[in-house]
């Protein structure tokens, strides 16, 4: 294909994309005369070019188009049919464009003749209309300037009614040249250089073609070579270079895109190299290279930032099609749509445009689509019909900003909510803990849609995920917030370019790591005095930044690189950098060794061997000649989640190491809240077992049947009194504990919440009083322990049975295996309380490992019902080991039958106790030591 | 360099049923690397570690501009580190990507009749076996030839599987 035609058609393209967006415009205001002359000369200079080159297809479609827009110009009604009817010409052209470019240059075979017919008609209505309607130009009048307007090639055929073949007549016109004599023109020409000179064709063409010269084929002719001929030379030179014929005003040349590519790479090395030798000069004072290095550098610098901006274009590029989308659209949904475009000059790298083009389309396709709602459901809610996209674009901080917003309903969270539910991506109970933007998040997940019926438009479920995909993939971020019945807007975060990233140098277990400007927030310095402290809740340590608490982790950590003892201590509270990161909605602080400075790297993509690793995005050779690893903030916040669940998993292996330590010792810290109820005495009941402080307003209780109760949660909460006789307060607000289990819940009404400490459990006096374990030292006090065993039964009658217990002095160490840790608070204190040393473990597995590890238990409790190993398997295997073949094993289960007690029989558990039968595992315990003191006396 | 460079050459002229491997030694073990798939023989400096990465993976560094994945031969070998000494290490490609395969010592370059290889024993070290393409005798010692594919293209699925 020679390069005339390949510069003929990248310029119609874009002529034609212009037109497209015009178009819309002018359907809009059809009183505007300089979009219409815009249309018009554009479509005219298609059609010019389509005949020069010799391509009558196209050159037919353009003309009729353009008679049909010559009557518009002459004050025809601008019908919303007829622009219909022009942007399908448009279309065509572009079909026949893109073949064209297939096949070389070959203008495909094919009729277009309805189309042109169409065309024709149209413009007959538009004169009828014109004249029918008493137009105020006369009808020669405005044939006149028809005609004028049209290239004289065909204002014969205007008048002639005989327009089709008229217009799709080919090459040689009387005073036209053929191809070969132009080729000819350009050789000969071609050493008349002007670089000036190239970019002025465009308009000539339309001046000249809007002027009604007599014989102006010929001389565009003879125009064309002449001004062409230096581009060509051009090409010749500069590989791709051509003249921009689209640009009227700035003088511009075509590069491709290879070209700018492959600079920008060697411009990258460039600076690597540049940094390095600053490097090595920086090690040696005078240096005599430092100067001309200095020059070097400064030069260097500029060359990056020029060779950027080639690479920089306005985001307008990517929303050129858009308007055009939405026109389609609005028919398509019948929803009248308007677009707003703010900020279409804001630049970015068009390595980035590129890639978000089709997200953003996508996305306004959607908001179109799910966010409006229906013209009569607009007007309903007391909105203007026609609903409003927004797209904005602007800068800040080194990123691009893009919004697309509507006015529409915003996001349905119950719908999404049905739908998490219905895809299994969450349970209920997780569902109903969320807040409405992390529900919102769903509508990211893979194949999530929410339209309740798939349109040609939207609602295949192939949507938001893709689109989070592709803006994470040149490592934006994309967040949604949506306001039901206000609308929802998309906010899209991504880096100018992608080439040079600016990152946050780190220092953590001794390795440097890069962490990108984009999602870091702020940094933190922690030090003893600063009003920035790291706190602990329980070991997970988070710091106290202006209102809001924020999660923190040691990056070393993160990265499994820490060297340490005990991780952790990772996180020094005395002396630390915490860089606050945001990836999405989700705001943490990692914490990190040391903090270097800010630097522009070029990022290099990880080896394949590597590519796994999620924390890293790529790597990069920095100006010391060292690589340093880029971390990707998406994996970091991953795991960030997952580090979360781990430490709970830690945290609570810790616990079992730590009971199981402190049992030893005689030493079991357990939190415990203190309240004082009744009277003045504290009494004390373990933190664990209480799901929920709650003060309630004593008009909310209630009173039914005898006993007091609230409305809480939906359900009605019987409340318990610590002292059989106490009543709640007058007045004010009344303190109770929430005990929830199984979805019941039980209110114990207190006089006053005191204080929650963690001390050891030992109950030092058994008591014989009904409600309390006994008495313990808590923070240097006698204190009551509450047993919850108790009051239980007295919300829900059925709750469980209790019976006084037998307490008695045994020091026998007794290994209770049950995986709810209800159970475990629940019945370790009762058998801390009847004398026994306790150890629990919330698997079978864990048991085993204690056991295998030297532990010396006189008996073991195990639950059936367990994940993984059940109590059958547990006893069996234990069971076949000759060292705890003897051991007295309990199995403690909330299913009781004859079947489960014989099948319990048969693993060899030497007794079968029902669950909530807590003095019956009392005197089970009792039994089997007496059994086997008496077997061993 | 100039020798492996001068050996190419000569390489090229050695007859088909030829081969010339680059020895290298890795714990005591010599080893034979096909020269054609020796670009470098370098000293491995300043190399980052990669957290999380497989445990063979040395880390990466930068080779006159280009960065290379290193991997510890040792490692990989299942042989304890190298005590004291200067590590050295071979460039070799592979997919289009560069990898620094890090070993104790490299040795000369023999030219040896690819007929005269020998499969690898059947008691050989399971994982010893997976990165052999075969042994030569050689006088007072035998050496192993190291597949550079099988080497790096059984550790491009082992952490994909672990992940």
């Amino acid at each position: 294909m020679d390069d005339l035609l390949r510069e003929f058609i990248t310029e119609t393209n874009e002529s034609l994309d212009v037109v497209d967006v015009e178009l819309v415009k002018f359907e809009q205001e059809p009183n505007n005369a300089t979009i219409l002359d815009n249309i018009f000369r554009l479509v005219h200079t298609i059609k010019g070019t389509c005949g020069f080159l010799g391509l009558p297809r196209l050159e037919g479609i353009a003309h009729a188009a353009e008679t049909l827009m010559g009557k518009f110009r002459d004050g025809a009604p601008v019908t919303q049919e007829a622009v219909s009817l022009i942007l399908t010409s448009i279309d065509q052209i572009k079909d026949i464009l893109g073949e064209l470019e297939a096949a070389e240059g070959e203008e495909p075979q094919g009729d277009d003749s309805e189309l042109i017919g169409q065309l024709e008609n149209m413009s007959a209505k538009a004169d009828a209309a014109m004249a029918g309607g008493g137009a105020a130009e006369e009808e020669a009048e405005a044939a006149a300037p028809a005609e004028e307007a049209e290239a004289p090639a065909e204002a014969d055929a205007a008048e002639g009614g005989e327009l089709p073949e008229q217009a799709l007549e080919r090459p040689l016109r009387p005073g036209e040249v053929s191809l070969d004599e132009l080729e000819r023109a350009f050789q000969e020409t071609e050493i008349e250089v002007e670089v000036a000179e190239p970019i002025v064709d465009v308009e000539e063409h339309v001046e000249e073609a809007e002027e009604p010269a007599p014989a102006p084929v010929a001389a565009k002719a003879e125009e064309k070579p002449a001004s062409k001929a230096p581009e060509k030379k051009k090409a010749g030179e500069g590989g791709e270079k051509k003249a921009a014929g689209g640009g009227v005003s700035n003088q511009s040349i075509r590069v491709a895109v290879d070209t700018l590519e492959h600079l920008m790479t060697m411009v990258s090395e460039l600076v690597l190299t540049r940094n390095q030798l600053l490097e090595i000069v920086r090690r040696h004072e005078d240096s005599e290279f430092k100067v001309p290095l200095q020059r070097l550098s400064n030069v260097t610098a500029e060359l990056q930032e020029g060779v950027m901006a080639t690479r920089m274009q306005p985001i307008g590029n990517a929303w050129q099609k858009l308007p055009r989308i939405v026109r389609d659209l609005s028919q398509e949904l019948e929803k009248p749509i308007e677009l707003e475009m703010i900020g279409a000059d804001t630049e970015l790298d068009r390595q980035v445009l590129e890639m978000i083009k089709d997200p953003l389309t996508h996305m306004v396709r959607n908001s179109a689509d799910h966010g409006l709602e229906r013209p009569d459901e607009r007007r309903a809610a007391g909105k203007n019909e026609k609903g409003t996209i927004t797209l904005a674009a602007y800068h800040e901080g080194g990123h691009i900003i893009i919004e697309v917003r509507d006015d529409g309903k915003g996001i349905d969270v119950d719908r999404v909510k049905a739908k998490i539910l219905e895809r299994g991506l969450a349970t209920e109970s997780e569902v109903e803990k969320m807040s409405d933007s992390q529900i919102h998040k769903f509508i990211f997940a893979a194949g999530f849609s929410t339209a309740a019926q798939v349109t040609s438009v939207s609602g295949r479920g192939v949507g938001m995920d893709v689109v989070r995909n592709n803006i994470e993939l040149i490592g934006g971020t994309v967040d949604l917030r949506s306001v039901t019945g206000k609308g929802s807007s998309f906010i899209i975060k991504i880096p100018l370019t992608l080439a040079i990233v600016s990152t946050l140098i780190v220092e953590a277990g001794g390795d440097r790591f890069a962490i990108p400007q984009l999602s870091v927030v702020e940094l933190v310095r922690v030090q003893t005095n600063s009003e920035h402290r790291i706190e602990r809740i329980k070991d997970t340590p988070v710091l106290r930044l202006r209102n809001k608490l924020l999660p923190l982790v040691h990056l070393s950590q993160l990265l499994g690189i820490y060297e340490g003892e005990d991780a952790d201590n990772a996180i020094d509270a005395d002396n630390g950098f915490i860089v606050v990161m945001q990836v999405g909605s989700q705001t943490f602080g990692v914490v990190v060794d040391g903090v270097f400075h800010t630097e522009e790297i070029v990022v290099k993509p990880m080896s394949t061997m590597l590519r796994n690793l999620d924390m890293f995005s790529g790597n990069t050779i920095l100006g010391d000649g060292s690589v340093i690893m880029i971390i990707d903030p998406n994996g970091i916040a991953g795991a960030m989640a997952s580090h979360a669940s781990s430490s709970v998993a830690e945290a609570q292996e810790e616990e079992q190491e730590d009971l199981q330590r402190k049992s030893i010792n005689g030493q079991n810290a357990i939190s415990l809240l203190l309240f004082r109820a009744g009277a003045p005495e504290p009494k004390a009941v373990p933190l664990s077992l209480v799901t929920r402080l709650e003060e309630f307003e004593v008009s909310k209780i209630e009173r039914s049947n005898g006993r007091d109760l609230v409305q809480y949660r939906g359900a009605l909460m019987p409340l318990v009194y610590v002292n059989d006789g106490d009543c709640h307060k007058a007045d004010g607000t009344q303190p109770m504990l929430v005990f929830s289990d199984a979805g019941r819940s039980m209110g114990l009404v207190v006089d006053e919440i005191v204080d929650i400490v963690e001390d050891r459990l030992d109950i030092e006096v058994g008591s014989e009083r009904p409600g309390i374990l006994g008495s313990a030292v808590v923070k240097e006090r006698a204190t009551e322990i509450i047993d919850l065993g108790y009051y239980l039964p007295q919300a829900f009658e059925d709750w469980f049975m209790r019976k006084e217990m037998d307490i008695e002095a045994l020091t026998k160490k007794v290994l209770f295996v049950d995986d709810s840790s209800f159970f475990r608070n629940m019945l370790t204190p009762v058998l801390k309380a009847a004398g026994y040393d306790v150890t629990t473990c919330d698997s079978a597995q864990d048991a085993f490992d204690l056991l295998e590890n030297g532990a010396k238990f006189h008996a073991v409790v195990s639950d059936i019902e367990m994940p993984q190993i059940n109590g059958f398997e547990f006893c069996e295997s234990l069971r076949r080991d000759p060292r705890f073949r003897n051991i007295p094993i309990l199995a403690l289960s909330s299913l009781v039958t004859p079947a489960s007690i014989e099948r319990g029989r048969q693993a060899g558990f030497d007794d079968y106790v029902a669950k909530f039968d807590r003095p019956g595992l009392i005197a089970a315990l009792k039994d089997v030591f007496s059994g086997e003191m008496g077997a061993a006396a | 360099m100039s020798v492996l460079d001068q050996k190419i050459t000569t390489g090229r002229e050695a007859a088909s049923d030829m081969i010339q491997y680059v020895t290298v030694v890795i714990g005591g073990q010599l080893f034979g690397l096909p020269i054609s798939q020796v670009h470098d023989v370098f000293v491995p400096e300043s190399v980052t570690r990669v957290p999380m990465s497989a445990r063979e993976v040395a880390g990466v560094l930068n080779l006159r501009g280009r960065i290379v994945t290193a991997i510890d031969m040792r490692r990989r070998l299942h042989l304890p580190p190298l005590e004291e000494g200067q590590m050295m290490a071979v460039g070799i490609e592979y997919k289009h990507e560069s990898y620094g395969l890090v070993i104790d010592t490299v040795g000369e370059v023999l030219t040896l009749p690819s007929a005269s290889a020998e499969p690898n024993p059947t008691n050989l070290d399971r994982r010893w076996a997976e990165i052999s393409g075969g042994v030569h005798r050689l006088d007072g010692q035998l050496m192993v030839i190291l597949d550079v594919d099988r080497l790096l293209g059984a550790m491009f699925t082992e952490p994909m599987a672990a992940a």
